[in-house]
């Protein structure tokens, strides 16, 4: 959300542009560490991006030494914690009209700590119209860049970088926006830039593309002949206008030619013979906006019958449209979708992107930053720190629109580690890693939504509890409180804010939150302490195991995988539980789960596989700490490897809730080396290794996963996926199909989600699979 | 044309009966799909009706009921003549008419014979005769019926006939006074059918039934206009080519137009500029497909120049463009780049966005109406240049014929398009015209009529 913060300037409009005040903690942030600059300033926008650097608080988990101690101390924790400084790479991307730049531009130099910077790159119109000012305002040399590669370097970025970014617009339906999923390879495409003019551009790699066409009739005409026709001076105005008009009392239809015949000779009546057929005659007025929605009509369309007609001369099917023409409004978005499906009969997508106005911007800045290879980064786009989408409808949010309108923010972190789809995905195209989707469902996005507010107390007490020793704690917690009770009332009223919303995107927006407010791991110590007690009952529960017959263990161990699920401190239900009663145990919750036959339930057909010849290699996405990691999956692990399966065991890079994160799992699996000859000797055979996936999410994606994980999979020749938990194997994944054998576990902590499958709270999901030969 | 019709001296439509009576066999239009068919079900009937004299013609409206009854077919006094009929030549009786009904124009073409010999002469009936000289004797009809006399086609043959084809044309909205006068004139007596294309030939069906007393016979619009093209080019143009280009089309010291020799017409791109833009892929005479279309047409180029300079007139319009300066209203290439946009190969004349200029509030201020139909005109120009382009890319044709009324007297249009379609396709393509623009359709109905194939 773009809170401009200074307070009423989001309506004051033009006149206060100077005295404008800027809260930098909303607007500019992170300015002090900013090293590169780059802006894009259009007909009525001005873009800033610039590259910063971000200190967090990150804990970090340390083994204590035992050399040479003896290690029987019962009250010590299994490692330690300690919180360190830590720095990380941001993207900052700030929208403003251009009436605020003089204003953007002396808060900028007040502000900019950092002398490095000597160049900055910029792109559109407005560049050399500002070059002058910017150069004296922030003593930076103006570097121009050519606007067409800024706009498709941009495009890329954003298609590799941002899920959900491109969106197909369908009116009157409820989303509006439909997103898609990321294709993996985004080449080639036809990107149909609608400014003043229109350009059509094919983009075939990451440095090729080639202009293959364009018209005059665009965005200026629009503006220009519409400030005609109507006296009316603001695109937007025009805009509005057009929304209200009444094209068929201006444009000769069909019909209008035709009579009641067309209908016989299945024409569509409505169908415009001659834009502006009507107006052909000196004795009769016309509405402002009948005409301006005639103009609009008449423009659409001819923009969609020249993407069509390029599209199919160069075979695309994806179109991408973007432009100031196009910029989130609705109004073109609908006519101009309209238009591609009756040009191109349907074969043609008309794509519109969440970030389409920082395009440019990012180019820029691209091109400035080649030295630092961004492009060789994976980044994510920060769900605290951006603006969602606007709704198409302004009075459903009016302030916000207002606000947003006049500052509006993209944040993208720099990931520690490139990512990729897992080779195991049957068809990486049509993955999709959420089972529902929020956007769709009302009832399910209500349900969760609620769900989210409601343990939003718990969430700010346990952040607070985390750090006991810090003075500003409650007041960061607070804050966190405040901006993520925000983001949910935004998402009430418009879902598609950040893409398809789902119960992932409401976590990972959770997370990122808490990072802003430096609450980087609020369940360190409870999983510090988790771990040490599981630790504490390890060797006692693999002796029984290994006390039972194969069958019986088999049975078991399952059930330890399961039981071990039920320590979730992401599910409400288990919260509660564990909250109130701290002693509860593995046997209690062992006790909690359903019988057999469980809600779903291929436990026989993987008993039968399990008498068969042993997997090569399985790979184990591990859940939560404590409990479910040490008591539930390494005994599971430690039966795979007995058979003579390798493990790659993959635990989260960052924390997410009480999810097990990759450096405690080192320290666990050296703790149960310890006293495990098998999880010993596979250790250090690397027959049990140990990896990351490159998210710090409560669930899985697995079309981005740590490319080193990823290389593993590949060169071990993994043919068993394990998933474990409600919120990666139910959440997400429910539905994905591997080309490898699969195992999806998890019991669902959650009465409104067993309900709706059909069960009830504490219900086995138990899915074993076998791709299809 | 309405006023004009009207204003034409009443005429007798005395004794239509002995001739009409024949026509009904001779125009036996009997097309092979039952539209075509239905509408000469109609004339077999309807020749009872002349049968009963005078007093039908004088009868105020023709009664459908009355005409519709069967078994009334041909009275027993003409069967001897009809013997004799039979013998000469199967073609309708006279008027020759075809008719456009557009969105905009009507375009009517008429066979004026020259071959009239005394005793069909004598047997000529009044008011045949008199819209013979009506049409022919004028050149303009009321204050909007106007007679194109540089396009008269002299000394044509037409299913063996020798005379002159005359190409008129009016505005749409008269079309009620053009049905009114037919009504009152008794068009009906002379049982011509009236072969209609256009969507106006659906639109006013049933003003012509139930005001006029006359059945049209609709054809299919894109079937009457290649038609229309075909042959027209074939007799050419009182000797004279009927195709012809632009050479240097940008320079208005060396740009001359030059005859074509349309003699392998396929595969052709046929770009129709009415109110509304029609293209056509042409491989054969019968073998036409509709590729697309616009809403950009002369109407959107007549329409926003009204709205814009308050103009009343297509001929007014285009005389103030011909005075107006577009590069005041477009924002250019170089406007933008200061030049040539070179990482694109953009020409630093060519128009960036059109109207792009009046986005800003002085320059709206600076322009003059001469300038905005200018605008206007080339806006829509080059739009139809750049469709038709791709389409020709599209079906791999490369000659573009541009027809319709948009070019009448519109040479800023023509050189546009010839220069455009050369420039952007790098001389790939050529911009051909066809003297007659817009009467095409309006040709392929007479020639259904005559059912000349």
């Amino acid at each position: 959300m773009a809170e401009c913060g200074a307070s009423g300037s989001g309506s004051s409009g033009d006149s206060l542009d100077k005295s404008i005040t800027l809260p930098p903690d909303e607007i500019f942030r992170n300015l002090e560490n900013a090293k590169r600059f780059a802006i894009d300033i259009g007909g009525s926008l001005t873009k800033l991006a610039y590259y910063s650097t971000v200190q967090h608080k990150v804990a970090k988990v340390r083994s204590f030494d035992y050399s040479g101690k003896d290690t029987e101390q019962d009250h010590e924790p299994p490692y330690e914690i300690s919180v360190q400084e830590e720095v990380t790479a941001r993207l900052h991307f700030v929208k403003f009209e251009n009436t605020y730049i003089e204003a953007c531009l002396d808060f900028i130099k007040d502000h900019l700590v950092n002398t490095e910077t000597k160049v900055i790159q910029a792109t559109g119109g407005g560049a050399y119209k500002f070059k002058d000012l910017i150069e004296e305002k922030l003593q930076l040399k103006v570097d121009k860049e050519d606007v067409m590669t800024c706009l498709i370097k941009g495009c890329n970025f954003v298609l590799k970088n941002i899920p959900h970014e491109a969106f197909v617009y369908q009116k009157d339906s409820d989303p509006e926006f439909r997103f898609q999923t990321n294709h993996p390879n985004i080449f080639p495409y036809l990107l149909v830039n609608i400014g003043s003019g229109v350009s059509i551009v094919k983009v075939e790699t990451e440095d090729r593309f080639e202009w293959i066409g364009g018209s005059s009739i665009g965005g200026g005409t629009f503006w220009g002949l519409g400030a005609l026709l109507t006296k009316t001076k603001k695109f937007d105005e025009l805009l509005q206008l057009a929304s209200r008009g009444q094209h068929t009392n201006v444009d000769m239809l069909v019909q209008d030619i035709y009579g009641g015949a067309h209908e016989t000779l299945g024409l569509s009546g409505n169908l415009i013979a001659s834009s502006f057929g009507k107006s052909a005659t000196a004795d009769q007025e016309f509405s402002k906006e009948d005409m301006a929605k005639s103009l609009l009509h008449m423009i659409s369309n001819d923009i969609g019958q020249l993407a069509c007609l390029y599209a199919r001369l160069h075979c695309l099917d994806r179109v991408y449209f973007g432009g100031f023409f196009i910029r989130g409004h609705p109004v073109t978005m609908r006519t101009i979708t309209y238009s591609i499906n009756f040009f191109s009969k349907g074969e043609v997508q008309a794509l519109f992107l969440r970030h389409e106005g920082y395009l440019g911007a990012i180019g820029a800045f691209l091109k400035g930053a080649e030295q630092d290879n961004p492009n060789q980064y994976s980044w994510g786009e920060n769900y605290a720190g951006s603006s969602g989408l606007m709704s198409s409808s302004p009075e459903l949010c009016p302030t916000q629109r207002a606000r947003s309108g006049t500052f509006d923010l993209l944040e993208m972190d720099r990931l520690e580690r490139p990512l990729v789809n897992l080779p195991l995905l049957l068809d990486p195209s049509s993955y999709v890693p959420d089972t529902v989707d929020l956007t769709d469902d009302a009832l399910a996005r209500k349900y969760w939504l609620t769900c989210f507010e409601e343990a939003l107390d718990g969430v700010v007490k346990r952040a607070v509890a985390s750090q006991p020793g810090s003075v500003d704690a409650a007041e960061r917690a607070e804050k966190f409180r405040q901006k993520y009770w925000n983001k949910l009332q935004t998402l009430r009223h418009q879902p598609f804010a950040y893409g398809t919303l789902t119960v992932r995107s409401l976590l990972d927006t959770r997370e990122h939150c808490l990072n802003e407010f430096n609450f980087p791991d609020p369940y360190s110590k409870v999983k510090q302490k988790d771990n040490g007690v599981a630790l504490k009952c390890f060797q006692r529960v693999v002796s029984a195991l290994d006390a039972l017959d194969w069958e019986e263990r088999q049975l078991a161990l399952v059930k330890g995988l399961l039981a071990g699920n039920v320590f979730d401190w992401g599910a409400k239900a288990v919260s509660d539980v564990l909250e109130s009663d701290p002693q509860f145990g593995f046997e209690e919750a062992k006790k909690k789960l359903q019988e057999r036959p469980w809600l779903v339930d291929s436990y026989g057909k993987w008993l039968q596989r399990l008498k068969g010849p042993p997997h090569k290699c399985a790979l184990i996405f591990a859940d939560n700490s404590g409990v479910d990691v040490i008591l539930g999956v390494f005994p599971f692990v430690r039966e795979l490897l007995s058979r003579g399966t390798e493990v790659i065991l993959a635990c989260n890079s960052g924390p997410a809730l009480n999810d097990v994160t990759y450096n405690e799992s080192l320290i666990v699996a050296e703790r149960i080396a310890a006293m495990d000859p098998v999880i010993h000797s596979a250790l250090r055979e690397e027959r049990l290794l140990l990896v990351q996936t490159g998210s710090s999410s409560p669930c899985l994606d697995l079309s981005r996963l740590d490319k080193g994980l990823a290389v593993l999979v590949r060169e071990r020749g993994a043919d068993l996926v394990v998933i474990e938990g409600m919120g990666r194997a139910v959440h997400t994944n429910y539905h994905a199909a591997l080309c490898c054998e699969s195992l999806k576990l998890a019991v669902i902590k959650n009465s409104w989600l067993a309900e709706r499958l059909g069960g009830q709270l504490f219900s086995v999901i138990f899915k074993y699979e076998v791709p299809a030969e | 044309m309405g006023a004009g019709w009207l204003a034409a001296p009443m005429e007798r439509h005395a004794r239509a009966a002995a001739t009409s009576a024949s026509s009904a066999r001779e125009s036996v239009l009997g097309g092979p799909d039952g539209r075509r068919r239905e509408p000469l079900r109609r004339r077999a009937n309807s020749a009872s009706a002349p049968a009963v004299g005078a007093s039908a013609s004088a009868s105020p409206s023709g009664e459908g009921v009355r005409r519709d009854r069967p078994g009334s077919y041909s009275g027993a006094t003409s069967a001897s003549r009809q013997r004799v009929e039979s013998l000469r030549k199967k073609r309708p009786l006279f008027p020759w008419f075809g008719l456009d009904i557009g969105g905009t124009l009507v375009k009517l073409v008429y066979f004026e014979p020259k071959d009239i010999t005394a005793e069909e002469e004598e047997e000529e009936v009044e008011s045949l005769k008199s819209i013979r000289k009506y049409l022919t004797s004028n050149v303009a009809y009321g204050s909007t019926g106007i007679r194109d006399v540089h396009l008269e086609l002299k000394d044509l043959t037409l299913c063996g006939r020798k005379g002159n084809l005359h190409f008129i044309r009016f505005p749409t909205h008269d079309m009620p006074a053009f049905i009114q006068m037919g009504r009152d004139k008794n068009f009906s007596s002379l049982h011509t059918v009236f072969c209609a294309t256009g969507g106006g030939a659906y639109k006013f069906e049933q003003d012509f039934l139930t005001i006029g007393d006359l059945q049209l016979c609709k054809l299919d619009e894109l079937d009457c206009l290649i038609k229309g093209i075909l042959y027209i080019d074939s007799v050419g143009f009182n000797g004279r080519s009927q195709c012809y280009y632009f050479e240097n089309p940008a320079d208005s010291e060396k740009c001359q137009k030059l005859p074509f020799d349309l003699k392998n017409p396929y595969p052709l791109l046929l770009v129709n500029i009415g109110s509304g833009v029609s293209i056509l892929a042409v491989y054969s005479k019968d073998n036409y497909k509709r590729v697309t279309g616009t809403s950009l047409g002369g109407g959107t180029f007549f329409g926003l120049c009204c709205l814009l300079t308050g103009c009343t007139t297509f001929e007014e319009a285009l005389e103030m463009a011909s005075r107006g300066d577009s590069t005041k209203v477009d924002k250019l290439v170089r406007d933008i780049y200061g030049g040539d946009y070179e990482r694109f190969g953009l020409p630093g004349w060519a128009v960036a966005s059109s109207f792009g200029n009046m986005m800003s509030k002085e320059k709206r201020e600076a322009v003059s109406k001469e300038d905005l139909a200018r605008a206007t005109l080339i806006t829509i120009t080059n739009n139809i240049g750049s469709i038709a382009r791709m389409c020709a890319l599209n079906e791999n044709i490369n000659q573009v014929v541009f027809v319709g009324n948009f070019l009448r007297i519109n040479t800023i249009a023509m050189r546009l398009l010839a220069y455009a379609l050369d420039y952007w396709s790098k001389g790939q393509l050529k911009a051909l015209f066809s003297e007659h623009e817009g009467y095409f359709g309006a040709v392929g109905a007479l020639l259904e009529l005559l059912k000349i194939p």
